[in-house]
């Protein structure tokens, strides 16, 4: 499996590492070299290293439908995906200002909504909304901010525009493997670290937790923070284990809380009740408390609402903000950024076609061979229709989906992502991926430096979740300055 | 420490030493029977009834011969007390408490569910029976022992000592029980047949060496009770474990008070049992008493710190 970068081609996609055959781009080509000279033998050989670190680690993902065997190993691809740091640095600015105008429109939907009266954002939009929660009208959480913790998914297209596929303001997962990949690429190749400044990602928990330390209702020096888990059968269990660990915070599920008549949370220790401050909750809205959501939740907390809105205990993120991350909010992004900032997004949303629209429900029917169509609130890839890649008869029952319910569906043209060299089996071959950097907001905002990168491991497949057969690389912020 | 962690370490404890106790019991019942003459009183149904799940015995199976016995004390998944079971509950327990036990710990409980599961998954039980049970036996053994040297003895690790403590001593006085079986053998003289009875009893419990070694006299039935019952030294006996429980709850643990009133009040009728009497009458009396009296200690153990439902407890500081 020698690698020869003139037989590496990537065709009509953009490759983040080799720019034409035989031509590594400035920042990556170090590292492509690196990989050059390394023989067959001794790239096998890192990659099993990596396989085993994994698996010593435990870095495993849960897919719900193979039932009783919950733990499986995410494919890990040694081979890191490389960002110029100039080119990030734009990125950051870009992600800071979204979520930025995103928190000031949550704010507003939920309080005074200047920008439904003004009729920017189509009012029905959000009463029609199944994310959009009244049980929060009114609510002021600290500095004003609901969504602490955001995922935003990047994809490249084939002329090297970075777009903004989806915000993800619930309970965005993935940032773990992000540490773990790092750490296993540390342990595979380690001279690379000594050649390249690399931006570091290891401070991601302690940035999470000075965040969530930031929205104690309490001025105290050590508030209580738990995070919040749905428990072992969730996808993410791991997850929520690694960043309790790491931020030294108790995991706690629905059952170990409880609210008192005083409207505090307390979890129950063997010591009695404790007085919990903040919930990095990693609990969808609809379970988090049976009084307020749905009254079957065995997951949530009797109560947890009410302790919210009296400010007694902040929760993140808040209840409610996942009604700007509904793919047809996602839609007027660029106009809620200029609403509030007064200001042109630095980073541009993917064209999309609104099926509520008449006229764009139409070309959207026309054309569903050649466009992806989502639904405005599912996640993980569920739900949704690959054009280029779907049967007639897939086609068919989405055409009847969207006619059913023009709400509920956008339709974006089929990007051509970017790719990376990846190793299969015994070739590096070209993969398409994307990327998702987590940005942490409250008074201050926080943008890991890269993000985790999803790379699909079948031959020309898009879909790079890891429910459905995606991996993940390790991502570098590479300091090209000087050189 | 969250309650619900507690609670499942408790229980983690609690189902490993049921499993192993359950291995070493069907062990030597199974050598018993081979032992004693027929007809002595001493049947395979005796099994179920110190198991405690007769009921559901009852329901289930339609005799009590040996081979649904033994189906029902190790495979049978839907009797809460099979060994299956046992091992299965001791890995969901522990599952959920991985990140507070040594992470050897889990990789040994769930190897063994998996050994066990494999083995008694087959339609037909394992020919090698008793290798499979000492197997059992001493891979439960192992994890106590992997605990207690690398987990840190905090208020963690005093719930999985009360667990097993506490389940040995319902297994210990389960076993005594058996020894209230009133024997008919004509022709055998009686005092012969109640040795050995009591010999097997002490063999269950791996209690005979011991015996042997500290009370150092012939195997009598008051001499077995006092060294089951009130002897301090003995891990198995009741009296020890109820110290180890007394000394966790005590030391190391807040809000302590009703619990450790229950162990002492079991302690004091432990100590205060004339064991020359108990012999003669009353021994199957007094162990239902004991059983109420674990049962009441588990309650106040739960109360006070699984599921605060004390008033001390739910007080908020």
């Amino acid at each position: 499996m020698e690698i020869d970068w003139k037989s590496y081609d990537s065709g009509e996609f953009y490759d983040e590492m080799i720019s034409s055959p035989g031509n590594p781009r400035r920042a990556a080509r170090a590292i492509a070299g690196y990989l050059q000279r390394l023989s067959a033998k001794q790239l096998g050989r890192r990659q099993n290293a990596a396989d085993l670190a994994i698996a010593e680690m435990g870095v495993t993902f849960t897919v719900y439908s193979e039932g009783t065997n919950i733990d499986r190993t995410w494919p890990f691809d040694i081979i890191p995906r490389i960002i110029p740091q100039t080119e990030w640095s734009g990125i950051e600015e870009g992600l800071e200002q979204r979520m930025t105008a995103l928190n000031m429109f949550i704010h507003d939907i939920y309080n005074d909504q200047n920008i439904l009266k003004d009729g920017i954002v189509p009012e029905k939009l959000i009463t029609g909304s199944k994310s959009f929660l009244p049980q929060c009208i009114g609510a002021s959480p600290r500095y004003n901010v609901w969504a602490h913790i955001c995922g935003s998914d990047l994809v490249r297209d084939s002329d090297g525009t970075v777009y903004v596929l989806e915000d993800n303001l619930r309970v965005p997962s993935g940032v773990s493997y992000m540490i773990e990949n790092r750490g296993i690429t540390k342990r595979v190749f380690p001279e690379l670290f000594r050649k390249h400044r690399i931006l570091p990602v290891d401070d991601y928990p302690a940035h999470l937790f000075d965040m969530l330390a930031s929205l104690s209702p309490r001025p105290l020096d050590y508030p209580e923070i738990v995070v919040m888990t749905p428990g072992i059968y969730n996808s993410a269990y791991f997850e929520h284990a690694f960043l309790a660990q790491q931020m030294g915070a108790e995991l706690v599920e629905g059952g170990d809380l409880v609210v008192n008549d005083d409207d505090c949370v307390y979890m129950k220790t063997i010591d009695g009740l404790q007085r919990v401050d903040v919930i990095y909750r990693r609990v969808n809205d609809e379970f988090l408390d049976p009084e307020a959501f749905r009254e079957d939740s065995v997951l949530g907390v009797r109560g947890l609402l009410r302790a919210w809105r009296a400010g007694n205990v902040a929760l993140a993120n808040a209840p409610g903000a996942g009604v700007a991350d509904d793919k047809v909010i996602y839609t007027y992004v660029p106009e809620v950024i200029k609403y509030y900032l007064d200001q042109d997004p630095l980073l541009p949303n993917v064209p999309s076609y609104r099926c509520e629209n008449k006229l764009q429900r139409d070309y959207v029917l026309a054309n569903l061979a050649t466009l992806v169509v989502k639904p405005a609130n599912e996640s993980g890839g569920y739900g949704m229709l690959v054009g280029p890649h779907a049967s007639a008869a897939e086609r068919n029952k989405f055409a009847g989906l969207i006619k059913h319910n023009p709400r509920n569906y956008i339709a974006q043209p089929a990007l051509k992502l970017s790719t990376a060299p990846t190793i299969c089996g015994q070739h590096v071959e070209p993969r398409h991926l994307d990327l998702r950097p987590f940005i942490l907001q409250s008074d201050r905002t926080y943008v890991t430096a890269g993000g985790l990168t999803r790379v699909a491991l079948r031959k020309g497949s898009l879909v790079v979740n890891s429910s459905q057969g995606g991996g993940s690389k390790d991502t570098w912020i590479v300091e090209t300055g000087g050189n | 420490m969250l309650s619900r962690v507690a609670e499942r370490l408790y229980w983690t404890a609690r189902y490993l030493e049921r499993a192993e106790n359950t291995a070493r019991l069907v062990k030597v019942y199974s050598y018993m029977m081979l032992d004693l003459p027929n007809g002595v009183g001493i049947n395979w149904r005796q099994l179920v009834d110190i198991s405690g799940a007769h009921e559901h015995f009852d329901r289930n199976y339609r005799s009590s011969g040996e081979r649904n016995v033994i189906k029902f004390m190790l495979s049978d998944t839907d009797s809460h007390g099979s060994l299956l079971t046992s091992l299965a509950m001791a890995r969901e327990n522990m599952r959920t408490t991985r990140d507070l036990v040594p992470s050897e710990g889990w990789e040994h409980v769930n190897e063994l569910y998996l050994f066990a599961r494999k083995k008694l998954g087959a339609k037909t039980l394992p020919k090698d029976r008793y290798e499979f049970l000492s197997q059992i036996v001493m891979r439960c053994q192992q994890i106590t022992g992997l605990l207690a040297g690398t987990m840190s003895h905090g208020a963690a690790y005093q719930f999985v000592r009360i667990g097993r403590n506490l389940e040995r001593a319902d297994m210990t006085t389960r076993m005594i029980d058996v020894g209230s079986t009133t024997l008919i053998a004509p022709g055998v003289e009686l005092e012969r047949l109640e040795n050995r009875l009591w010999t097997y009893v002490l063999r269950s419990l791996s209690a005979h060496q011991m015996y042997r070694l500290y009370v150092r006299r012939q195997v009598r039935p008051e001499r077995v009770l006092a060294f089951l019952l009130q002897d301090c030294d003995f891990p198995r006996s009741v009296g020890h474990t109820l110290g180890e429980i007394a000394s966790c709850i005590e030391k190391r643990l807040p809000h302590n008070e009703e619990p450790l009133r229950a162990v002492l009040r079991l302690q004091r009728l432990v100590a205060d049992a004339n064991v020359e009497k108990l012999h003669t009458e009353g021994l199957h009396d007094f162990i239902d008493r004991m059983q109420l009296e674990f049962g009441d200690l588990h309650q106040q153990i739960s109360g006070t710190w699984f599921s605060l439902e004390l008033d001390d407890a739910v007080k908020p500081q």
